[in-house]
């Protein structure tokens, strides 16, 4: 980003043509008892004295060798032509348009963002994009207490666990309860989502069911169940997906979902300190009127043209303030160009060998450790690109691992205390045989 | 201009009585001034409605504004017709164009409504 300073003429000349003596001035309706008194900044440095700090800052970056870290965002292969598009100055200066309707290209690039998304869920309609797919899930069951006029929903507990408090945080206003689903996590037991337990926490009180796939275990949940459970109550499903498991898994659309919540990362979007990332929301037709934030529609203009325009606007914040759909959401468009510009680009060919060949990594990794009888399977149920692996003195190997450069994947425990001696493993396209070799080898050199 | 069996509310929507029952919509004057209607959201079969309180939505091509209940009742039918057919709001907004039916609450409520002559009065300014 360019640094454009002030000289001190440019500042006199622009406070003689205001009309104001000093820059102190423009503070003088700040009483001065609520002014900082002192700022406790280090002195200025030069150009080069900070480049050297900022490098010095950056070397203290752990970079890790391996990594098998998953837990809802994966390391997958970024093309080149990814950041070539949204580096373009057209997209990545310009705010989500409040003129829109001359911003064309931007419009077109949102919409066919969307019809991507729909594409690949198998659902009707879908958002402009959220902030991330935390908050694209909280939306979502906000919706279904709208569209139901209920006022508690249904949480497996083999939702990602960020996933679900932040679910807490946005029910917490308007008071919405959440009821657990307990999944079966017992050792041997399936890792999912009973449907009996699903349909014990639902009544004709609860809005939605929502239910990871694959879920945050990696295991392949019964969707098709789980929506049935919901629907007989009357409820919503709410189906959390990662989306390039879409590729192999059937989409949302096929078996019920009436919502479907994501987070885009990993579409073409670097891992960097959990952001920007993107959510992803899709739901059918009929509940349009429901979603929040921005959906872009494609229309004719007078001369018969095709044109895009900002549409359904009635549900939006700058329209009806008090009663919009959403007054906490806003699309993330450039995250979302670099997700259409990721999907356009690998395709579905493409986005099923991303998915093919994490699940094959994920099976060696599984295997290996079997083999080399550091570990096996906790849970029985098929499962996608991320397995949990019960592994003896899991957190201490972790550790003794993430000293070497090597990531042994998530340690659940953090929010399953049950959860001990797990490694939750995550492999993508990116993971190499090395890679499972010299986990193997380094949980081999610890106990 | 305005039919003479109906009542009126400042807020532009229209009663008409059928003992204890009544029959809600919004007036012809309405739904010019919106245009062309394109989504009503009616309340559910069972609500209850007080008088002047949000009882619904109506969106057209260049507004939308929440209807105000006339009076105050329980809502026992809903017209169906407008999920697929809202233009009927601009077509026939005191026929085929009624929104809701409500068992009323309070007949003595109608009296601080408008008759046909006060409400034209009220729309010609």
């Amino acid at each position: 980003m360019t640094y454009t300073p002030h000289t001190d003429a440019d500042r006199e000349q622009m406070l003689a043509t205001i009309g104001v003596g000093s820059v102190e001035d423009l503070f003088a309706d700040i009483p001065p008892t609520v002014r900082a008194s002192r700022f406790a900044l280090p002195d200025p440095l030069t150009e080069q004295e900070v480049r050297a700090e900022l490098s010095r800052l950056a070397d203290r970056n752990r970079i890790p060798r391996v990594s098998f870290l998953g837990a809802g965002a994966y390391r997958h292969l970024v093309p080149a032509v990814v950041g070539e598009v949204i580096g373009r100055s057209e997209f990545a200066t310009s705010y989500t348009p409040y003129q829109p309707e001359v911003s064309q290209g931007t419009l077109q690039s949102i919409y066919e963002f969307q019809s991507l998304i729909c594409e690949l869920t198998g659902m009707e309609v879908a958002t402009a994009s959220h902030y991330d797919g935390a908050t694209a899930t909280a939306e979502a069951a906000l919706m279904a207490c709208r569209l139901t006029r209920r006022e508690r929903i249904a949480v497996s507990t083999a939702v990602d666990p960020q996933v679900r408090r932040v679910l807490a945080t946005y029910c917490a206003g308007p008071g919405i309860e959440i009821v657990d689903v307990p999944a079966d996590l017992a050792d041997g037991g399936t890792g999912l989502t009973p449907v009996d337990a699903a349909s014990r926490a639902l009544d004709d009180t609860v809005a939605c069911l929502v239910a990871q796939q694959p879920n945050f275990f990696g295991g392949i949940e019964p969707m098709a169940d789980l929506a049935d459970a919901a629907h007989a109550e009357g409820a919503k499903l709410v189906a959390v997906v990662e989306p390039t498991s879409l590729a192999i898994l059937a989409p949302p659309g096929s078996y019920g979902a009436d919502l479907v919540a994501a987070e885009g990362q990993p579409l073409g979007i670097p891992l960097s300190f959990g952001g920007p990332y993107v959510g992803l929301m899709a739901a059918r037709m009929d509940a349009v009127r429901q979603m929040p934030g921005r959906l872009v529609g494609a229309t004719r203009d007078a001369q018969g043209r095709r044109g895009y325009v900002l549409t359904l606007q009635a549900r939006e914040q700058h329209i009806r303030r008090e009663k919009a759909a959403s007054n906490i959401c806003t699309n993330q468009a450039l995250c979302a160009l670099a997700a259409t510009t990721y999907l356009t680009a690998v395709g579905p060919e493409g986005l099923r060998e991303v998915a093919e060949l994490s699940m094959i990594q994920a099976r060696h990794t599984a295997q290996a450790l079997e083999e080399a009888g550091l570990g096996r399977r906790r849970f029985a149920a098929p499962y996608f690109a991320e397995v949990a692996m019960q592994v003896p003195n899991a957190a201490a190997r972790h550790a003794a691992l993430a000293a070497h450069g090597i990531v042994a994947g998530h340690l659940p425990e953090r929010d399953y205390p049950d959860l001990r001696d797990t490694l939750l493993l995550a492999a993508t396209e990116l993971t190499r045989d090395a890679d499972i070799d010299g986990l193997v080898a380094a949980l081999r050199a610890t106990r | 201009m305005f039919p003479d069996d109906l009542r009126y509310s400042k807020e532009h929507e229209w009663v008409r009585v059928d003992g204890d029952g009544a029959t809600i919509g919004i007036t012809s004057f309405a739904a010019d001034e919106l245009g062309d209607i394109v989504f009503v959201e009616v309340p559910e079969v069972g609500a209850q409605l007080s008088q002047y309180g949000s009882f619904g939505v109506v969106e057209s091509v260049k507004a939308v504004s929440d209807l105000y209940a006339p009076i105050s009742g329980t809502v026992t039918e809903v017209n169906g017709a407008l999920a697929e057919q809202p233009e009927l709001l601009n077509t026939d907004p005191y026929g085929a164009g009624w929104i809701a039916r409500v068992t009323m609450a309070d007949a003595a409520e109608l009296e601080q409504l408008l008759d046909s002559g006060a409400y034209a009065e009220l729309t010609s300014g």
